[in-house]
């Protein structure tokens, strides 16, 4: 038995290297084919819970780690900004390199003043924006975020949402480096976001 | 001493069988909710409930002078990382065995708050069995960015 899992081990470790070098093959071939995915890249214009317009642009220069939700929820939204919150506790003094953004999928429910009673309570570092349904919904695809209205006649005007829960981190230059799936502990996120950020900066 | 016999006998006839039986084979610890802001958005609880007894439990329902409607979900977050909740049903728990109620998996949903939770204050929540049993504990309202009973 010991010998079949080594093996089925090694066949994933194989299959994860192939895998791997394809991406790598693929982001460093320059002219994509027509059945390339797109890549994920930031492009947005939103408005802030301070009421700014926001574009990337305002991210350049700066780390920054994204995440969609919608502030009627309840579970995974809350524990993923206090993850992120916590995050930025972890990070110390390299905090003030990171802008975590939290980008509503529910624009219905969630405008300015939504969002400026609720995300800054989390951590006074946090970005909140939201925009109307064709800016978000804009946004979304360009994250490859994916989001969906769930039925649920109990809560506030009778929905609630599922939508895409990882972590986006983007180095300043606005090029996606990692993401980090729903559940990912915070000093697991810390621990790798630290020698990006030294190395980046020194 | 001999007065407490009848006193004891009284009391058992009093209260409603079904409404204590078992109850010392479940257990609640480590409750938990975040402080809401206001009461437009629900709010969540966690925990854990053990079943030390013999038989299988089964939690069938919530109830919370907190909120209007109270009850289990489940968030389940797909291959695509997509994250959704629902309503969990009942949730069945072993002789023995160990639910927790925990962020990104089950959570008491409170649907419709009457009041803002406060942080450093507590709820009281009832748990429906289907045998009729009901336990009600006291659950602490922790920061809005707790993650845990400990925050
Ligand atoms: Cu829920």
């Amino acid at each position: 038995m010991a010998r079949v899992r080594k093996l089925v081990w090694l066949l994933c470790g194989i299959g994860i290297l192939v895998l791997g070098s394809a991406v790598l093959w693929q982001r460093t071939t320059s002219t994509p084919t027509a059945e390339s995915e797109p890549a994920i890249v930031a492009d947005f214009e939103l408005t802030g819970h301070d009421g700014m317009v926001r574009t990337e642009e305002d991210l350049r220069g700066t780390w920054s780690l994204i995440f969609f939700g919608f502030t009627h929820c309840p579970d995974i939204c809350p524990t993923t900004l206090a993850d992120v919150a916590q995050v930025m506790d972890n990070l110390g003094p390299q905090a003030s390199q990171v802008q975590p953004v939290f980008i509503t999928v529910d624009p219905e429910r969630d405008d300015v003043q939504a969002l400026a009673d609720y995300v800054p309570q989390f951590h006074p570092s946090f970005l909140g924006l939201t925009g109307t349904p064709a800016q978000i919904e804009s946004t979304a695809k360009t994250f490859k975020v994916y989001y969906e209205k769930v039925d649920e006649p109990q809560a506030p005007n009778g929905y609630s949402m599922g939508h895409t829960s990882q972590l986006f981190l983007f180095n300043p230059q606005n090029e996606l480096v990692r993401l980090f799936s729903y559940g990912t502990p915070p000093s697991e996120i810390t621990a790798d976001m630290e020698p990006r950020i030294a190395a980046d900066s020194s | 001493m001999k007065n407490l016999v009848p006193f004891a006998a009284v009391a058992a006839f009093l209260m409603p069988a079904p409404l204590f039986a078992g109850s010392d084979d479940i257990t609640v610890e480590n409750a938990w909710s975040r402080a809401s802001i206001g009461t437009s958005r629900p709010g969540a609880a966690y925990m854990t409930i053990h079943n030390t007894g013999e038989d299988a439990a089964s939690l069938t329902g919530l109830s919370t002078d907190l909120a209007a409607m109270a009850e289990i979900h489940r968030s389940t977050t797909n291959e695509e990382n997509v994250t959704s909740m629902a309503p969990a049903g009942t949730i069945d728990i072993p002789a023995g065995e160990t639910v927790a109620l925990e962020p990104g998996g089950l959570h008491a949903m409170l649907m419709q708050l009457q009041r803002p939770m406060i942080e450093g204050e507590s709820f009281s929540l009832t748990l429906e069995f289907s045998d009729g049993e009901e336990i009600e504990l006291e659950v602490p309202i922790r920061g809005i960015a707790a993650r845990g009973p400990q925050d």
